[in-house]
């Protein structure tokens, strides 16, 4: 699969919210397009992620 | 030939803007040309935007809203006037971005904050000492309307949430992202992609300390999300947030939306 460009290779499918976990990324602070979709926090839980898929993780840092 | 001075269709035979300029003025008006203020004469052309105003004199409200708009170049001026923008947060990004699109001319300025004004938010965003205790709204709008009384600033003081921002920010065609949280910032993009996929979202991360302005670049995302920042420089203890940085952030946001208002959708 595929993470902001970069090819990742993980042996089975993943649900989002294990694969964001094991790449770093704090949940709470990143918005997450599959396959330039959209996929809302309250389904990460249940959205697998294959070898196919790719994603566009946008993380925010805090200050404004 | 026909040109429009101050803001009204006039007939005049005057061949350059110093000789319009020291006949029905004095040679010591400022003369704006499509939008240039100009110390230099030059021709008048056919359908030519002119303002010739008395220096420091208040001028009416007709001729200083022709003055306004003759400053943003008339092309511009009658996009951005059409314009409908939401600042969700009004802090050091939200209150500078604010003031930039209102003094850009956006007609129609939607303002979020559920915050008042505190003596914290003095060394980076837009407030003075005297709106301390205000609602960031409140504030917000009445600074607005002494800078350029011709827009429409609405101020909400509510907190934006999943299940309130399309409510909210319906009425708008560009949102702009301003908040702190990093939370609130990924909700927010979270909810207006996936509820409001035909709006334009400019959200900001990354401005704290004092490293290189440089650093900080507006980036396309993904269609309709554009990010500002440098993506890194995160607001803690040992890392403030102060005005240069912040403000050089919120000026890539204000910016991006002009040149989105004006159908430019590359940063």
């Amino acid at each position: 699969m595929k993470i902001n460009g970069k090819e990742i290779a993980f042996e089975k499918e993943i649900t989002l919210d294990i694969l964001m976990e094991k790449q770093g990324f704090d949940i709470k602070k990143i918005a997450v397009m599959k396959n330039g979709e959209i996929v809302p926090k309250a389904e990460f839980a249940q959205t697998l992620i294959g070898a196919e898929d790719s994603l566009e993780v946008v993380s925010f840092v805090g200050g404004g | 030939m026909k040109i429009q001075l101050n803001g009204k269709t006039v007939e005049t035979d005057c061949k350059t803007l110093f000789e319009l300029r020291d006949r029905h003025f004095s040679p010591d008006c400022i003369a704006i040309s499509n939008g240039f203020q100009t110390s230099q004469d030059m021709p008048l052309s056919e359908g030519d935007s002119v303002s010739i105003i008395k220096k420091g004199v208040m001028p009416s409200r007709d001729e200083l809203e022709s003055m306004m708009a003759a400053r943003h170049t008339p092309a511009v001026h009658e996009r951005v006037k059409k314009a409908r923008v939401a600042v969700c947060g009004l802090g050091g990004l939200g209150s500078n971005i604010a003031v930039m699109l209102a003094r850009t001319g956006v007609g129609f300025l939607k303002l979020i904050d559920f915050d008042i004004v505190e003596p914290s938010n003095l060394n980076r965003q837009n407030y003075y000492v005297k709106h301390l205790g205000m609602f960031k709204s409140d504030a917000l709008c009445q600074q607005i309307g002494e800078i350029n009384p011709f827009i429409e600033a609405c101020g909400v003081t509510a907190k934006i949430t999943r299940e309130n921002a399309k409510e909210l920010l319906n009425d708008c065609d560009i949102i702009c992202e301003a908040f702190d949280d990093p939370a609130a910032k990924a909700m927010l993009t979270e909810t207006v992609l996936s509820e409001m996929p035909e709006k334009k979202l400019v959200c900001g991360s990354g401005m704290a300390g004092f490293d290189s302005a440089n650093s900080i670049q507006t980036r396309h995302i993904f269609k309709n999300l554009y990010m500002c920042g440098d993506s890194e420089s995160e607001a803690k203890p040992g890392n403030g947030l102060m005005a240069p940085r912040v403000s050089v952030c919120a000026g890539h946001q204000a910016n991006m939306i002009l040149r989105l208002i004006m159908g430019i959708d590359e940063p």
